[in-house]
């Protein structure tokens, strides 16, 4: 099993860079990975990562895009509530990309 | 986005200079023991691999009689070679279809012909060694199944057969793709590829009915695990997570809604893809079947109406009798299934949906025919319904169409580049390569006819489009399924209801 370092803690992730423990995830964490994945995080990517893991705690899966949408449509404003925002935010991807900095599992399937 | 280069697009496709192993790196991630072993496969390569494979390679030539046909007959013609998007977008030539049934035909000579048993060397036999086999895993994994070469071909040999084989042997003997195995692991525990629980999927469609009421003003319902609804729709569950495959989903219940017809999803069986054929096993694609047929005769509903999905369409039109019937238990009257393309344009055909076409007015439409559709199923109960009845609706819902060039379309469409379980990350480079003749051929309309819309009717196809057609310069908002002109195009409340 991989692994990667975080302030001195060895934490285990799948052979695509995904974290394997949910608990494993915290703020540095996020910004280890994100440094990885080439993305800077701003408020606004917060935002996001944010109600990834909220939805996830709740209901075990990440959220439908068109959900994620509306709740950061909600928070940053109409314009920016569209799918077009969020691959700005995540060029990889909100889906794929932003679970991996959310330390959430991939997304399978025709996606 | 990664960075990988692209070809500038002109919209020709061209035959490419051959480069022999220029792909021989691609390796999609290997399935963990786990996974594996979830789907009865050994968790991973067993010591006695060769044997084991010749074995399973036995049965399978036993048990698919088409397989060692395609086995024996090849001429080497040469028809086939420049058919492939993955040989026209890498350049790879042990891409030609022939090359990749070569890597099969050539063990297969070994082990099961006399000459190849007495004189290999003069019959192009080969013995299965790991070098072999390391060709087979990288190569049966940059076949996408679509059929196109078997078009082609004058015996009609089948690559996508031939590369299901080969996946099933290496399955069973422990060299499964992580990709294909976790998404069957997935659906046997939850229902469906993404991994959905039922709380999940109930807070999806609630979700869904509240947008629809605040974009419509109408309660278009989208209801969940409803028993004794006329209806069960399966459609892709790509449909509950993804954009654009949820704007389709919003389609078919604003035309459910229409019809008056009750209908309902199933969060035990929901999901219409069956990655079980992909990787060419039977006993998958039943397991996977029979949950929709359980929940159908538990639901006790009249008609299976499946969503926009393209392999599954192929599975459903053409194996489920065969895997899983008789579904004696439906009305009669209808097809098991029945493709929601069938029945939304049947639907209109009967004036029981009111229509403003001028809402789609800005869209300049073209389709791309999806390969299992096209080439494994039909539609419509006639010849060649599979190509009609998917334009026929978007002529219906939208006033510009436009066709991309001939031998790109229909019977000779082009794979997606994404299709037969290749549809992830570690193999985009193939994915952006694959793309290439019909990122070509869509240029070509966008330039002439303005075409800014590609509508699809398959979960896998838009994905994929969705994800490597940016890498040519093509925004990811021309991918749309077809059902999105559907929904947008329906006049809610407009439809008279003795339908």
């Amino acid at each position: 099993m991989a692994s990667i370092e975080v302030n001195g803690k060895q934490l285990e992730v799948d052979e695509e860079g995904y974290l394997q423990n949910l608990e494993d995830w915290n703020m540095d964490v996020a910004n280890f990975l994100a440094e990885q994945e080439g993305v800077e995080m701003t408020d606004n990517h917060w935002e996001v990562v944010n109600f990834l893991r909220e939805y996830y705690e709740e209901y075990k899966i990440a959220p439908m895009i068109r959900i994620l949408t509306k709740a950061i449509g909600k928070k940053l404003g109409a314009d920016k509530g569209n799918t077009k925002y969020l691959y700005e935010l995540y060029p990889g991807g909100p889906a794929k990309q932003a679970c991996k900095i959310a330390g959430l599992p991939k997304p399978t399937g025709c996606v | 986005m990664a960075d990988i280069a692209t070809p500038k697009l002109d919209g020709k496709i061209r035959i490419p200079l051959m480069e022999e192993g220029a792909t021989a790196h691609y390796h999609t991630l290997e399935s963990s023991p786990a996974l594996n072993e979830a789907l009865g496969y050994p968790g991973e390569l067993v010591d006695n691999w060769q044997e084991k494979a010749i074995e399973k390679f036995r049965e399978v030539l036993d048990t698919n009689k088409a397989l060692r046909v395609f086995m024996d007959i090849c001429v080497k013609c040469g028809s086939c070679t420049d058919k492939c998007h993955y040989f026209i977008g890498t350049h790879d030539s042990r891409n030609m279809p022939v090359a990749r049934q070569d890597l099969m035909r050539k063990v297969y000579r070994r082990y099961f012909t006399l000459g190849g048993k007495l004189f290999p060397k003069l019959v192009g036999a080969e013995d299965f060694t790991k070098e072999v086999l390391d060709e087979w895993y990288t190569y049966f994994h940059q076949c996408s199944q679509c059929r196109r070469c078997s078009v082609f071909c004058p015996y009609g040999i089948d690559t996508a057969e031939i590369s299901m084989a080969a996946r099933l042997i290496m399955n069973h003997i422990g060299l499964g793709s992580k990709y294909s195995n976790e998404i069957i692991g997935k659906v046997y525990n939850t229902g469906n590829n993404l991994g959905i629980p039922a709380p999940a999927l109930q807070g999806t469609m609630e979700f869904l009915e509240e947008d629809v009421q605040e974009a419509t003003g109408v309660d278009v319902r989208y209801p969940m695990d409803e028993k004794g609804t006329e209806v069960l729709l399966i459609p892709p569950s790509a449909d509950f997570f993804s954009a654009p495959h949820v704007d389709s989903l919003i389609g078919y219940g604003k035309v459910f809604h229409e019809a008056g017809i009750s209908w309902t999803v199933s969060s035990y069986a929901s999901e219409f893809a069956n990655f079980g054929m992909f990787v060419g096993d039977f006993h998958a694609m039943r397991k996977i079947a029979q949950r929709i047929k359980d929940v159908a005769r538990e639901f006790g509903v009249k008609r299976i109406i499946v969503g926009e999905c393209g392999h599954a369409w192929r599975v459903g039109h053409s194996f489920w009798n065969t895997l899983v019937g008789p579904w004696d238990f439906l009305d009669s009257r209808y097809p098991v299934p029945q493709h929601i393309c069938e029945f939304t344009l049947d639907l209109i055909k009967r004036g029981g949906l009111k229509l403003d076409k001028s809402a789609n007015d800005e869209r300049i439409v073209t389709f791309h025919d999806s390969c299992n559709v096209a080439r494994a199923s039909s539609m419509g109960g006639y010849e060649g319904g599979q190509f009609e009845v998917p334009r026929d609706l978007i002529k219906a819902t939208c006033n510009n169409f436009v066709e991309m060039a001939e031998d790109t379309i229909k019977e000779s469409t082009y794979c997606c580049g994404g299709g037969g379980g290749l549809l992830t990350d570690d193999l985009m480079e193939l994915r952006i390569q694959g793309v290439l003749p019909r990122a070509q051929a869509l240029h070509a309309v966008m330039e002439s006819h303005g075409v800014n819309y590609l509508a699809l009717i398959c979960a896998i196809c838009k994905a994929q489009f969705s994800k490597v057609l940016p890498y040519y310069d093509i925004p990811m908002e021309v991918v749309g399924g077809i059902h999105q002109l559907v929904g947008d195009a329906i006049v809610l409340g407009g439809a008279k209801h003795e339908v």
